[in-house]
């Protein structure tokens, strides 16, 4: 297939095309630039969701839920379902699939993607997995992630709404508030809400809100939901929608892309002015200062500035 | 700019089709294949042929395994190598385990599984075959 005729089929959102388009996305490098190149100036209609929270919490059969009851809607919906990499092996055992049975023959378009061990570059290939799909034609894009990590925290973050989603009976409650991820929540989600534990947790959640929550004009719902059962799925739907409008009367959508546009811009940048700065120098003299580092002859900010007045920056 | 990813890991659909529920067996096998460097997307039991092309074509898999062991493989594996022509995802690295007799190998050959892997297969034979496979396919 030439490449103006995958594009095509793309952008009609043919499964195998955009399943392609994903693994080239996911692999990086010029092929992957260029495709989003070609493609980037189509997206922009689709909208992120991002889910996040600590293994356990039903992620997965929330996704599912959610995505089966946006299909009822009509909505066309596609899922990114993000696990880790084994750091020893570079393999992975991708499972959330696994969660999400009702999808199949629904329209719905999954993709389990690992982390493939490249946290700072996790995020743009997500991103980019996010853009194909939204060049595809999908309207809802849920993001699936581990909140274990700072990276995957984040790929959560840069969606237009973000869900943290809670369960009972996982250890203190103020493990949940201590653990920061609150903050990046436009809606909290209480799961697996049938057992015991439930109410206190939703208390817990509302009263650390009530403490901290004074700059937005936007105030985290605490929803408890039966993912399972689809229990507390349409409201949580419904609270969805409520972000999106509130985003878009405010003109905080408008802010929010450009939020997206500038960390895609800033993470890029960051990675590739190292990797370019890095190999202009010669290895012998970075070695030396690293030596130097270690050997507590030099400490690490003169020797960042040594490396960077080479730069003039 | 940075460079692709020289060799992207191996990606397996491990499934199980038909009604059978003895998944202890590919679960051994997804361990394995994920311990090898591959990501192995492990569908769960009961699964329709229908469900397993869609998940192969889905997740852009080099690989589709199939977990049989209540005999209905020769019911239930051309339907599925249907299913996947049908969508585009005919050129799949095709393989099978589970409890599949000496004399049904031919059909399946036929059926174009490359690899079929009865009890006693080592996990480490699989991976060598489907690291070969693959490495001949990507280069091709």
């Amino acid at each position: 297939m030439n490449d103006d005729a995958f594009i095509e089929q793309l952008l009609a959102g043919t499964p195998v095309a955009v399943a392609r388009a994903l693994s080239r996305v996911e692999r990086g490098g010029a092929p992957a630039r260029a495709l989003i190149q070609a493609v980037f100036g189509r997206s922009g209609r689709g909208y992120l969701v991002g889910v996040t929270g600590a293994p356990g919490t039903g992620k997965s059969t929330l996704v599912n839920a959610l995505a089966k009851h946006l299909r009822t809607q009509g909505r066309s919906v596609a899922i990114i379902a993000v696990d880790p990499t084994s750091p020893f092996s570079g393999g992975a055992i991708l499972g959330d699939r696994l969660r999400m049975q009702d999808l199949y023959g629904t329209g719905v378009f999954i993709r389990s993607m690992a982390t493939r061990g490249h946290l700072g570059g996790l995020a743009t290939a997500t991103a980019d997995a996010a853009l194909v799909l939204d060049a595809a034609g999908f309207e809802i894009i849920l993001i699936e992630t581990v909140g274990a990590g700072q990276g995957e925290v984040e790929i959560a973050r840069n969606a237009h709404t973000t869900l943290v989603v809670e369960a009972p009976g996982l250890g203190d409650d103020i493990q949940a508030i201590k653990a920061g991820i609150l903050e990046i929540a436009d809606l909290l989600v209480v799961n697996k809400a049938d057992r015991e534990g439930a109410s206190a947790t939703v208390a817990a959640l509302e009263m650390n809100l009530n403490l901290n929550r004074e700059t937005r004009g936007w105030r985290p719902p605490v929803l408890k939901t039966v993912a399972l059962r689809g229990e507390g799925v349409p409201e949580l739907a419904e609270q969805i929608e409520k972000h999106r409008a509130y985003m878009e009367t405010n003109g905080l959508r408008a802010a929010k892309e450009r939020e997206r546009a500038q960390i895609a811009l800033n993470d890029l940048l960051a990675r590739e002015l190292l990797h370019r700065a890095l190999a202009r120098l010669e290895k012998s003299r970075v070695d030396d200062l690293i030596g130097r580092i270690a050997g507590r002859d030099l400490d690490v900010y003169r020797a960042a500035e040594t490396v960077l007045g080479q730069f003039e920056v | 700019m940075p460079e692709a990813q020289p060799q992207p890991p191996i990606r397996v659909l491990v499934a199980k089709p038909g009604l059978d529920g003895h998944d202890r067996g590919a679960k051994v096998v997804a361990r394995a294949l994920r311990d090898a460097g591959m990501e192995v997307i492990y569908t769960g039991i009961r699964q329709t042929p229908e469900m397993i092309a869609e998940a192969a074509v889905q997740e852009d898999v080099d690989v589709v395994g199939l977990s049989i062991l209540s005999g209905a493989h020769r019911e239930l594996f051309p339907r599925i190598v249907d299913e996947l022509n049908a969508r585009g995802k005919g050129d799949v690295l095709l393989v099978c385990g589970g409890t599949i007799p000496d004399e049904d190998y031919a059909q399946l050959q036929a059926l174009g599984f490359k690899g079929i892997f009865g009890p006693g297969t080592l996990t480490t034979e699989m991976i060598q075959f489907i690291r070969n496979e693959v490495a001949l396919r990507r280069t091709a």
